[in-house]
């Protein structure tokens, strides 16, 4: 029998396994085992948590390929690494080592300011951040088989990462109650392709997993992303930055999974030591903010 | 009829919504008093290590296998890892109910991920169909080998294992959940009642 590889069902299939679980980021071998034991369902491989590519400044860029060959062999949970918006080249040398998801991240300097990377040409699937349905529907429309919320990476502050999924989920709802003839319109409004707009309102869902990310810090933030309706949760520097990573992370990992059960998360928020030190979005400058990133 | 869907993490929303177009009751189950009623369960496709330490800490590993012993349980992918007595390399939590032994990730990474057509006698005899069952694998493992009464369901051209059937107890390496085919799910359900 012949066999097809690449295709829109693996490369959505493969985020649909994902789903109720935690995607951790970690910066070398070490931590990507200490993710994984706590429970991670997948990690995030790169040089620098965005709290420190914030406090770094200069230009950040596609990690060094052999760090994440090492994360790649230490772990065997999928391995996902982020290039940055527009470089379809990172994008390629991310496939040729094997990464099972490239993450387009507006958390490193975007390579091309007008486009994202044209995500149909690549056999790896691609997940991208998202602020609107628009924006969500537009990278899916390149190929996106996986969408996340943005948030504002590396802050600890849930406030954008919650505007952001109520955005999105709150769009969903209102397509819902409108009549066929105003879907061209609202794609329009919105900047969405006409094809996704009519199908997220045929459906009642986004096409692709959708996560939450930027800003969750605690297990209570985590399973707050879960009750707005979102699939999962990818962790950044909430993790690594926090006093007692690996007891935070598998605290993490349950609330996803029991966030409906305030007794139980109760029980997993105790003790966890300090948590990030944490930034208020609201008072960070336009300049700072990484979600505005993205076209 | 009602079936439970192990929703630690994964898929188990694909499955309950397969489950409900063939008309069947569901569960969600995350805890052990969640299988009380149940006439069968799922295990979906995820990550077998986060699930695996998910039932161990909360206590579901000794339940579950209670309930193997004379329910129906089928795992799809690290469901069916999880259902496995032996897996290469790993010493991740298993629940050893079923006599195989299985190979996490045995194709390579996600972009060796496949799609192909099986030809599975059992399931469309089961089912009265003739046409062949559209499989997706998904850094799938494959099973290595089966063992006392556990027989082959079906397996790859070159003779890799990919479904494997013990009484009631079911194991595919691919993601009938994924597909609208439902007669793999018809087939479970047959399984439980």
């Amino acid at each position: 029998m012949e066999s097809k590889t690449g295709t829109w069902i693996e490369k959505k299939g493969l985020a649909q396994m994902l789903k109720g679980g935690v995607i951790m980021d970690v910066v070398n071998a070490e931590q990507a085992k200490i993710a994984e034991d706590a429970g991670a369902c997948a990690v995030m491989a790169l040089e620098r948590v965005p709290a420190d590519i914030r406090a770094d400044g200069g230009v950040a860029r596609m990690s060094d390929p052999d760090m994440i060959l090492k994360i790649i062999d230490a772990v065997s949970i999928p391995v996902m690494a982020k290039c940055r918006i527009g470089h379809f080249v990172e994008a390629q040398i991310l496939e040729a080592i094997g990464v099972d998801y490239i993450d387009e991240s507006e958390v490193l300097t975007p390579a091309d300011e007008e486009h994202h990377i044209l995500k149909h040409n690549f056999k790896v699937p691609f997940v991208c951040g998202c602020r609107n349905i628009g924006e969500a529907l537009r990278r899916i429309g390149e190929g996106a088989a996986m969408i996340r919320t943005k948030g504002e990476a590396g802050t600890g502050d849930v406030v954008e990462a919650v505007r952001h999924a109520r955005t999105v989920i709150g769009a969903i709802r209102q397509l819902q109650t409108m009549g066929d003839e105003e879907l061209m319109t609202f794609a329009k409004n919105n900047g969405a392709p006409y094809e996704l707009v009519k199908e997220v309102k045929l459906t009642g869902r986004m096409p692709v997993v959708n996560f939450a990310a930027g800003g969750v810090a605690t297990p209570a933030d985590a399973a707050l992303m879960m009750q707005l309706g979102v699939d999962g949760v990818f962790v950044g520097s909430g993790i690594f930055k926090s006093g007692d990573p690996a007891k935070r992370a598998n605290a993490i990992v349950k609330a996803v999974t029991h966030f409906q059960d305030a007794s139980i998360l109760a029980e997993v928020s105790k003790n966890l030591g300090e948590a990030m030190v944490g930034r208020n979005a609201a008072q960070m400058p336009e300049a700072e903010r990484l979600a505005v990133r993205g076209w | 009829m009602k079936i439970g869907v192990l929703a630690l993490q994964g898929d188990f929303a694909e499955h309950i919504s397969m489950l409900k177009k063939i008309g069947v009751d569901t569960a969600e189950v995350r805890l052990p008093k969640h299988l009380d009623g149940l006439n069968g369960l799922i295990i979906p496709g995820g990550e077998s290590t986060t699930i695996g330490k998910l039932a161990v800490a909360y206590d579901l590993m000794e339940p579950l296998k209670r309930f193997g012993k004379d329910h129906a349980i089928w795992g799809t992918c690290a469901g069916a890892i999880f259902l496995s007595k032996d897996i290469s390399r790993s010493d991740q939590p298993l629940l050893a109910l079923m006599d195989i032994k299985v190979q996490r990730n045995a194709f390579g990474r996600q972009v060796d991920s496949f799609e192909t057509d099986l030809d599975i006698d059992e399931l469309m005899k089961a089912t009265g169909t003739e046409h062949p069952y559209h499989a997706v694998f998904i850094r799938a493992p494959i099973i290595e080998s089966v063992h006392g009464n556990a027989k082959i369901l079906s397996a790859l051209d070159d003779g890799r294992i990919v479904a494997a059937q013990e009484g009631h107890l079911l194991a595919t390496s691919f993601h009938p959940e994924l597909t609208s085919d439902t007669r793999f799910h018809e087939y479970f359900v047959s399984l439980a009642s």
